[in-house]
């Protein structure tokens, strides 16, 4: 059992005023950490918002995204062995 | 551990905002799922990625992504419907050193557009195509495409597409591969996570083929349209790759950037002011341009009829031109059929102090008439008053009108007698001055030598002009005392 005490690999921000709350970016998702909001934002739609935390960084909600700044990714710079030893995680 | 730094953000080659309209200006126009705004995304991250965002100039199409111009932070021309990459051709030519990408959907470029596509990729045109296919027409409302697969239901396919009545769907792709010239051909789809990244790649490639100065780069995509398909964005994705991507295989169909041959470079294009010397509108010393309205008023709707051969449409741009040398208002309409020689021929001429309304003379005031079934056709339409010159000896008998200005003289002889049977609309040219004082002499003259190419013929034309004169001079009816013969 891991002990989830490491920082995520990543994080996003997400622009709620800016979704169209299409969705894809939920089901794109490799760790599952998107979700759609049930408030709606101005226009309407239910956002597509960050749970928190499990982002690994990878940026493909980033590329299914339609809009053009819908989302931020950021990552963590790491050290080369702290890398390796979070790709053997 | 270290911190978090950005690494996928908003691209620099989008604007800050789009100022399409008051409201919604961070959003694109697009609905919620639309591949477009994908492809949009991927494009713009290849021209950051390439740094070409102060060269790129893109060329949006007609339909959903007509306002990419809104959106792209580079030059923009928006074209009409399909004509995208003849558009890109232009620019590309005219400014070899900018990057140019045709962004067009499948109705643009592979329906009305499929000439332009194919000859642009033909030619080898060194730009760039993004072809977005959703096999639908998305912003005319869901009207079948030329790419919509057999059996799908559109609002022009209502049961569903039938091979035997639209045909198969249209595969640009694998036709473009037929042709000699591209470089590279590769069919992406945006159907999964893997899919898009694969897409991004593909779409950086062409980029950067036309930066490196490779040739035409065409890259399709299969692309969802969750509004018109009626489905949700995540299935519309499903369909992207489950069946789209069926009818449509995705792969590389050709790269040719390994062995492709540097294009040898544009001829730089001429100054502008150098344009009419190079289509020899400059003879020599500088003409002065008319100026100033000219001192009489003068409305004319000319009608020169006759059959093709005999100089119908010359006589008609000699007045034409007589006239706007003359400072008048001058249009020139020609209307014949698709006979160089015999068929009818006619032209419209108007010459007014006033600016001109139509072009078109239903009904003229001065008739030109140069055979018989020409003056049968367009005397009835003579105005009261008008003028009619006839090519014969005489007006038939049952052809004549009390109520108009006439002359009949046998101009086709009178040339022939010249030595040069096709003088005759020159005569009759002379004819019409001496009898009505229309124009000046010297604005004629000055028509003809830009008109008449060759030193031979604008020699015997002057001499027609002298011919026809005398003819009218040895009349015995009284000439115009009062001006034009009252028109």
């Amino acid at each position: 059992m891991t002990t989830n005490t490491k920082p995520d690999r990543g994080s996003v921000e997400m622009n709620s005023e800016e979704c169209k709350g299409c969705g894809l970016c939920v089901e794109a998702c490799p760790p599952k950490v998107l979700r759609l909001a049930d408030r709606l934002n101005r226009y309407g739609y239910h956002p597509a918002v960050y749970a928190g935390h499990g982002c690994t960084g990878c940026g493909i909600c980033f590329f299914v995204c339609p809009e053009p700044g819908g989302i931020k990714v950021l990552r963590r710079a790491m050290e080369p062995a702290a890398e390796l030893a979070a790709a053997c995680a | 551990m270290g911190s978090l730094t950005v690494t996928h953000e908003r691209a620099d080659s989008f604007f800050d905002t789009f100022e399409r309209k008051a409201e919604l200006q961070h959003q694109t126009h697009y609905c919620p799922g639309c591949g477009h705004g994908i492809v949009h995304k991927l494009l713009a991250q290849a021209i950051d990625e390439l740094g070409i965002q102060d060269r790129t100039i893109l060329i949006s199409p007609v339909g959903c992504s007509v306002f990419a111009y809104y959106y792209f932070d580079v030059g923009n021309v928006q074209s009409a419907h399909g004509r995208a990459p003849a558009v890109a051709t232009a620019v590309k030519r005219s400014r070899p050193e900018s990057i140019v990408v045709s962004y067009q959907g499948d109705g643009d470029l592979a329906a009305i557009g499929t000439a332009e596509i194919v000859h642009a990729a033909n030619r080898g045109e060194p730009i760039t195509v993004i072809f977005v296919n959703n096999g639908i027409y998305g912003m005319t409302g869901g009207q079948m495409a030329p790419t919509t697969p057999l059996g799908r239901k559109s609002t022009t396919s209502p049961f569903g597409r039938n091979q035997w009545t639209e045909g198969f769907p249209v595969h640009v792709c694998e036709l473009l591969n037929s042709l000699e010239a591209p470089v590279f051909i590769e069919r992406v789809g945006l159907g999964n996570n893997k899919q898009i990244m694969n897409a991004a790649k593909v779409i950086k490639r062409a980029m950067e083929n036309q930066v490196k100065g490779l040739g035409f780069s065409f890259v399709e995509v299969l692309s969802p349209c969750p509004t018109i398909w009626k489905f949700n964005p995540v299935e519309a994705q499903r369909f992207v790759r489950e069946e789209m991507a069926k009818v449509f295989a995705i792969g590389n169909l050709r790269d040719r950037t390994k062995e492709a041959v540097q294009r040898p470079a544009a001829t730089p294009p001429p100054a502008v002011e150098d344009i009419p010397r190079i289509l020899g509108l400059v003879n020599g010393e500088a003409e002065a341009p008319p100026t100033g309205r000219p001192d009489r008023a003068l409305n004319l709707h000319i009608k020169v009829a006759g059959f093709g051969g005999q100089g119908v449409l010359l006589l008609g741009e000699v007045l034409a031109e007589a006239g706007l040398e003359s400072g008048y208002e001058v249009s020139w309409l020609p209307s014949y059929g698709p006979e160089m020689r015999s068929g009818t021929s006619n032209c419209h001429v108007r010459l007014s102090s006033d600016p001109i309304d139509s072009p078109l003379v239903s009904r003229p005031n001065v008739l030109l008439a140069l055979n018989e079934p020409s003056l049968r056709k367009f005397l009835p339409a003579l105005e009261p008053g008008g003028i009619v010159l006839y090519n014969g000896e005489a007006f038939p008998e049952d052809c004549a009108r009390r109520d108009v200005r006439a002359m009949a003289l046998p101009f086709s002889h009178l040339a022939d007698e010249m030595g040069e049977s096709k003088a005759g609309n020159i005569i009759m040219l002379g004819a019409l001055l001496e009898a009505t004082g229309l124009l000046e002499e010297e604005q004629v003259i000055g028509a003809l030598r830009r008109l008449v190419k060759s030193q031979r013929w604008f020699e015997l034309d002057l001499k027609a002009l002298e011919c026809g004169r005398e003819e009218v001079r040895k009349q015995p009816f009284p000439l115009a005392e009062d001006y034009l013969w009252g028109v």
